[in-house]
């Protein structure tokens, strides 16, 4: 469970271009790491490439925030 | 009409990424050409350009701010912020220090391609993706053409006209002349023009290399690009961009900036001819030329030197001198010509920008750079025109022409001249 948290924050930092330090379960893509609508877009390509599922648009709509992602990938994603 | 100034420059290219750096390579004839990096070559019959080399975009733009980009786009930023900075808009630290009225300064910055890097990359993930039907939401916005000129117009709050020009090789030349209209018509106090081409990439060499443009003299590369040489055999693709901050005479004065030349006259023309082979005897350049030595109010003889588009593919070199020799008579002796493209390679769309700031550096310089790589004599060329081969020439250049044409049968001709009061 702990990597896919992991990963997660990786993958944000990456894309985004953040510090880790700012990744908090709470914080908001949009509200709160400065990330727009093609960038929440981007990051949820991501973690369909890197956990290797596929993400339903209506999924990801209500993926707003990191805690929300880390959630819904640890239930997707295959144990 | 208001007269239209050069108040600053900005060039990245393989024989510099700056305008200092540039200026050395100009002068001391340096080659540019290289193995490509960028990609594995080995399955193609080109496999050296003249790519952008020891470049770190982060020395002037934010990391955070270019991570989404093509490099083209983050070439004309790269560009754009040393011309704004020679020109006294900006100051080192890239900090606005002049009061410029955002609605009164736009943008348009040509690329004839675009983010091609960008879409490749795109479509070969996509085919060997896991089927999902998605493609990266940067696609586009890192792919279409005219982003270069957008991203510089939000960097830098521009609010003017913004928008790229599209005429394959020639697109910095009308993007250079569309900008300067602006301010002519007094519809702007300040405009960034130029081009920027990133292209050394898969598609970009295996293109071209099908349509036989390229040089395919691998073995020894640096002296590929050889235009006038009896055994030139296609262009050297290269990459990098070409930025000049055009503005209104009175603008310029008013705010005591340093004027590096004046844009004096430039005319477009078309071959109407063939998709990519020049007209044989250069009808649609020969006027470019002549238009542009009318709108400007110069004869032949007041020219100096003249910036040649000269590829060092076999056709064009000759179609071009041909129309220079209609375009001038008998004063095509008395001047200097010469292709800055035996040593940066073929910018493509940024070809016009690069090649109008090595004009501007004549100018300010006094010197002619050279056409290097000159082995053999075509006995096609009449050997009384002075191509400057090999070394620079010191004299004074007072009026310099740029030419550029694009596949298309697209033509620019764009004149600088010293500015005096």
């Amino acid at each position: 469970m702990a990597s896919i948290e992991k990963k997660v924050i990786q993958i944000i930092v990456d894309k985004l271009g953040v510090d880790e330090a700012e990744v908090t379960s709470e914080a908001s893509f949009q509200n709160d790491l400065g990330a727009d609508s093609l960038d929440t877009v981007e990051l949820i390509m991501e973690f369909e490439k890197e956990f290797d599922i596929s993400i339903p648009d209506e999924q990801a709509e209500n993926i707003q925030t990191v805690g929300h992602a880390v959630t819904y990938l640890e239930s997707s994603v295959e144990k | 009409m208001k007269r239209v100034v050069v108040t600053g420059i900005g060039a990245l290219t393989a024989i510099g990424n700056n305008v200092p750096e540039y200026l050395e390579g100009l002068k001391s004839g340096k080659s540019g050409a290289q193995p490509i990096t960028q990609f594995d070559p080995e399955q193609f019959k080109t496999q050296f350009a003249c790519e952008v080399t020891n470049w770190d975009p982060t020395d002037r733009l934010d990391k955070r701010a270019i991570r989404r980009l093509d490099r083209y786009i983050v070439m004309a930023l790269y560009a754009a912020d040393e011309a704004l900075k020679m020109a006294g808009i900006n100051n080192e630290a890239g900090e606005r220090i002049f009061d410029l009225d955002p609605d009164r300064a736009g943008a348009i910055v040509a690329s004839g391609i675009g983010g091609l890097g960008t879409l490749e990359k795109e479509i070969m993930d996509f085919a060997d993706g896991s089927g999902t039907p998605r493609y990266n939401p940067f696609m586009i916005p890192k792919m279409i053409a005219n982003m270069g000129a957008g991203h510089i117009s939000m960097e830098h709050n521009l609010r003017g006209p913004s928008y790229a020009t599209v005429s394959a090789c020639a697109s910095g030349g009308h993007a250079l002349a569309a900008a300067a209209d602006d301010i002519r018509l007094g519809r702007a106090d300040l405009m960034i023009t130029g081009g920027s081409e990133a292209v050394v990439t898969k598609v970009g060499i295996g293109g071209f290399n099908s349509m036989k443009a390229l040089s395919t003299r691998n073995d020894d590369y640096k002296t590929a690009s050889r235009p006038y040489d009896a055994e030139r055999d296609g262009f050297v693709l290269g990459e990098g961009a070409g930025i000049i901050i055009l503005e209104s005479l009175d603008h310029a004065l008013a705010r005591g900036a340093t004027i590096l030349a004046e844009v004096a006259g430039y005319a477009a023309s078309s071959d109407a001819y063939h998709i990519s082979a020049p007209h044989p005897e250069g009808a649609g350049a020969k006027m470019a030329m002549i238009n542009a030595l009318k709108y400007a109010e110069l004869k032949a003889s007041d020219v100096d030197y003249i910036n040649t588009h000269g590829t060092s593919t076999p056709l064009g070199d000759t179609a071009e001198l041909k129309a220079i020799q209609l375009a001038f008579g008998e004063d095509v002796y008395d001047l200097n010509i010469s292709s800055t493209k035996s040593m940066t390679g073929h910018l493509l769309g940024a070809a016009a920008a690069v090649e109008s700031v090595a004009c501007i550096l004549a100018i300010q310089h006094n010197f002619v750079p050279p056409t290097i790589n000159h082995f053999t004599d075509d006995p096609e060329i009449d050997p009384k025109l002075d191509l400057t081969f090999n070394k620079s020439v010191e004299k004074p250049v007072n009026v310099a022409l740029s030419n550029t044409f694009g596949f298309g049968g697209h033509n620019s001709a764009t004149i600088f001249k010293r500015y005096n009061p």
